[in-house]
């Protein structure tokens, strides 16, 4: 099908369509702002340890509850630490937790969608399933399913590693429904139109017609609860780690320094403001990606 | 639409069985016992009678059902005794906490004012915060009030409680001394004074709640508005010579409003769950507090009733949520 030629408006060179998403996202100022943010915080947490080459875990119980110099830009803890290292360390892993998570609960989203969506025959168990995960109390069950599995994991994978899976995998399971729903409803749209028709016509079996026309077709929603992912994995982490039941207390992430510092509150509020502030702005920019990327693959604004 | 209600209500039994299933299952894989704060002198066959005491040592499934009679049989019966003063219950076995060997659902009785009293006033404030500001927001986009209301709700969408919690204590009590930042529960209000220590003590909590709530409600309440305010009945509206007061207050909001109602209703369950940490914060003795000493004193029966009252308030909001959608909006309406 040609473009039917606009008189006065010379035809374009064609070009790749993720350039006008580009565009229409510098539009989103804040979006902008979010993702420099974001991708300093994720520079400062993987390169961080090379250019702050103080060990978290060396106390010093000399120099303990220091306020902030220049070799302590965050100060020290009771024990001597150095904060600022272990805010580094705690982001690694914050971090670590909220990408894997939510490439987990996308994974799963994406596939319970897809297959839900695809084929018909399942689309009533599927989502069934999806509004049965919807009605659970997800803040209760993440606790007692971390208090109950968090000894034997540890015993397998180690006590880092342990809470590392149990972590991940529980956010994960208890996160995917919205892009379930969400992949879903796009798939039944496209599934009625002609290149999906073309498609089978030629003989294409369900998984290359998956892999090959419905994915590439629905990446937009599934990148947009991608970021909004992130954002919900990290605090859930932190509630966990702040209530007390996630990572070990020598293991620091955002929110086990944030719970640790809570006990300084009176003498050294500032404890608290460090890790929560890392929290607050990672999520708040991430929020900002996302919203900044709906508003971008969204072609019915972008051609504005 | 009585027959959409009665097909939501039957869909409801599986997903509570379900839930409870899942519940039961989970904790039964507890590596926990409850046996394990008795003295080792105690002999093992005077440990296997206290296990049976309690309920422990029969089948899974049995088991199963026997907490599912108990909770939705033995426990109502109880509540209408206590009612009416009949005696229909005596005698029966009730679900027992591990704890305190009281009967679970009195405790929960006796935590629920608290966290009533902190989540409702905070969901009632930032309703009345939220709508307003939704509306304006939207009526004039990018104008400075939409972009600074925008950042502001983005803020509260994103900040944690327990660390917007812990900021307004180091502010407002540790710094200027306001308000105390533990919550006393067994503070009784008799007259004015005892009032406003009551207010003074609620301020903190209900602010960092209502933060939370009023962003999600107030994007909600704005994009709404954004989605009517384009439509073709408000420029007949318009075209017919009403007032803007008429056409945006009466014709959009109503309109606007079917959405958010539904997502007001569907928030009050999640306001349980989110209110564990704020409870947490600011040492009130609510549901949510509960739960947590409960989860880590190994208490299974009041683990257990707990998530399940949880669940159960999620089943019925989003039942709730279904139906009211149907009555607003006819469109929405599946028969």
């Amino acid at each position: 099908m040609t473009e039917p030629s606009i008189p006065g408006v010379a035809a374009r060179p064609p070009r790749n369509h993720w350039w006008d998403v580009w565009d229409q996202f510098k539009v989103h100022k804040g979006a902008l702002v979010g993702a420099f943010f974001f991708l300093l915080i994720v520079f400062l947490v993987l390169f961080g340890p090379l250019l702050w080459d103080i060990d978290p875990t060396k106390t010093n119980i000399r120099s303990r509850n220091q306020g902030m110099s220049w070799a302590h830009p965050f100060g020290t803890d009771q024990l001597g630490r150095d904060i600022f290292a272990r805010m580094i360390a705690g982001g690694r892993v914050s971090m670590g937790v909220g990408l894997t998570a939510m490439a987990l609960s996308v994974i799963i989203g994406t596939f319970v969608g897809v297959i839900a969506g695809y084929f018909k025959r399942l689309d009533g168990v599927l989502m069934r399933l999806t509004d049965l995960f919807l009605a659970l109390p997800l803040m209760p069950l993440l606790l007692v399913t971390v208090l109950l599995f968090r000894e034997p994991l540890s015993a397998a994978f180690g006590p880092e590693g342990g809470i590392f899976v149990l972590m991940v995998s529980a956010i994960g399971i208890t996160s995917w429904m919205q892009t379930a729903r969400i992949v879903r409803g796009d798939v039944l749209a496209l599934k009625e139109r002609e290149f999906v028709l073309a498609a089978r016509s030629i003989g294409t079996p369900p998984r290359r017609m998956i892999t090959r026309h419905i994915l590439p077709n629905v990446m937009s929603p599934i990148m947009v609860s991608a970021t909004l992912g992130i954002a919900n994995a990290i605090i859930t982490e932190s509630a966990l780690s702040f209530l007390g039941l996630g990572f070990p207390p020598d293991f620091p992430t955002w929110g086990r320094l944030l719970f640790d510092g809570v006990d300084y509150l009176t003498q050294y509020p500032e404890r608290v403001f460090w890790p929560g502030l890392a929290i607050s702005l990672t999520v708040l920019s991430v929020n900002y990606v996302g919203d900044g990327l709906r508003d971008a693959l969204d072609p019915r604004i972008r051609g504005r | 639409m009585l027959t959409f209600t009665i097909r939501r209500l039957i869909f409801a039994v599986p997903t509570l069985l379900f839930t409870a299933l899942i519940i039961f299952l989970l904790l039964e894989l507890a590596p926990g016992d409850p046996m394990s704060n008795v003295p080792l002198t105690v002999p093992d066959d005077v440990k296997q009678q206290m296990r049976l005491a309690l309920g422990l040592g029969e089948p899974m499934h049995i088991r199963f059902f026997k907490w599912i009679v108990q909770f939705f049989w033995i426990e109502p019966l109880n509540l209408f005794d206590q009612m009416f003063g009949t005696t229909f219950a005596e005698g029966k076995l009730r679900v027992i906490s591990w704890q305190s060997r009281s009967p679970v659902i009195d405790i929960i009785a006796e935590r629920i004012p608290q966290t009533l009293w902190v989540v409702g006033t905070a969901y009632v404030v930032a309703i009345a915060i939220a709508i307003p500001v939704g509306i304006y927001s939207a009526y004039r986009q990018y104008s400075f009030f939409d972009q600074a209301g925008t950042f502001i709700t983005m803020v509260g969408y994103s900040v944690p409680p327990f660390f917007s919690g812990v900021l307004v204590i180091v502010v407002f009590a540790v710094n200027l001394g306001w308000f105390p930042s533990i919550y006393d529960t067994t503070h009784k209000v008799v007259d004015w004074d005892s009032f406003v220590v009551q207010l003074k003590q609620m301020i903190m909590p209900v602010m960092v709640l209502a933060l939370q709530i009023t962003s999600q409600i107030s994007r909600f309440m704005r994009a709404s508005m954004l989605d009517n305010l384009e439509q073709d009945y408000v420029r007949t509206a318009r075209a017919k010579g009403m007032g803007e007061r008429t056409v945006v207050m009466v014709h959009v909001l109503r309109n606007s409003m079917i959405p958010v109602v539904t997502v007001i209703a569907l928030g009050i369950p999640a306001i349980f769950g989110g209110a564990i940490i704020t409870e947490q914060v600011f040492k009130v003795n609510g549901i949510g507090q509960l739960l947590i000493t409960a989860i880590q004193a190994n208490d299974l029966p009041m683990v257990q009733t707990l998530t399940f009252i949880f669940a159960v308030l999620i089943v019925l909001f989003n039942l709730f949520a279904d139906v009211l959608y149907g009555i607003l909006d006819p469109r929405i309406r599946y028969d």
